[in-house]
């Protein structure tokens, strides 16, 4: 599959979830389209790693495991994704149990 | 067109129209539902590039630890299509019309790029399998991968700290 095709999926993706993050206003269904975003970039970073590959091999350039720097990056921002939904969902429960509320729009009282 | 090409746009019709289910649906529960789907079509895209493991780790993180995590949180809090806070509908339009905006700018700015012509390689190379990622894991990256078990150790303290009753 020629890259640009990878490239335009993943930005659609991303479209989505920046649309998500600014019409929403539950705050959970905006914590979950961050997470949308995050699988877009994962997408995009395996697509280069394998187009990275597949030049190394067409030029034989002689190096050990081409393009295998993206996918480690990808299991990396996993790891991150996983503990940053662990805390974030805290916070939203926690607020949940102060304002029993999810809307984003009650949230403003570092404004006053 | 061959087996691949045709997994490949029914892969990415899944992916986009569960995405935009995603964002348009009322009900939180099948928000949740059709996250998943948008996972599960994007694990079947690490499959076609042939990168199993992550494919694996997507499906067994996200779609089966995370989005577990999301279900639970919003079954405990009960929210369904009575709580869920009422749209403005401005608000959406400039929603709309700036993720748009993005979108136009994204794609016209990398219409012409230079990497038009190269291919990702389909259903090829070792690069994804276990053991060539976890030999690089072990090796060149082993101090990251102890760090990011320091950041799970924060984590872990601070979800608990956070989620207890003061």
């Amino acid at each position: 599959m020629p890259i640009n095709y990878y490239l335009f999926l993943a930005i659609a993706l991303f479209s989505i979830g920046v649309v998500g993050v600014l019409t929403r206003r539950n705050a959970i269904i905006i914590f979950m389209c961050i997470e949308l975003m995050l699988n877009a970039v994962n997408l995009l970073l395996v697509a280069f790693s394998k187009m990275h590959y597949n030049q190394a091999a067409a030029a034989a350039i002689p190096i050990a495991n081409p393009g295998i720097d993206g996918q480690l990056f990808v299991f990396f921002i996993m790891v991150v994704a996983a503990a940053e939904v662990s805390v974030g969902l805290a916070i939203i429960v926690m607020l949940y149990r102060n304002i029993h509320s999810v809307d984003i729009n009650f949230l403003n009282r570092l404004k006053h | 067109m061959s087996i691949s090409a045709i997994l490949f746009w029914v892969l990415s019709v899944a992916a986009l129209f569960s995405a935009l289910m995603v964002v348009t649906s009322r009900n939180p529960i099948h928000s949740v539902i059709w996250l998943i789907i948008t996972f599960f079509a994007i694990s079947g895209h690490y499959i076609l590039l042939n990168a199993q493991f992550l494919a694996v780790v997507n499906i067994i993180v996200y779609a089966g630890a995370i989005m577990v995590l999301f279900l639970f949180v919003i079954m405990l809090m009960n929210l369904n299509k009575e709580s869920e806070p009422a749209r403005h509908r401005w608000l959406q339009l400039a929603g709309g019309v700036s993720g748009g905006a993005l979108l136009l700018v994204l794609v016209a700015a990398l219409k012409d790029t230079e990497l038009k012509s190269q291919q990702s390689l389909l259903l090829e190379g070792h690069t994804g399998l276990i053991k060539t990622l976890g030999q690089e894991l072990f090796s060149t990256y082993v101090i990251p991968f102890e760090l990011s078990s320091i950041l799970f150790l924060s984590a872990m303290v601070g979800a608990v700290l956070i989620g207890k009753k003061d």
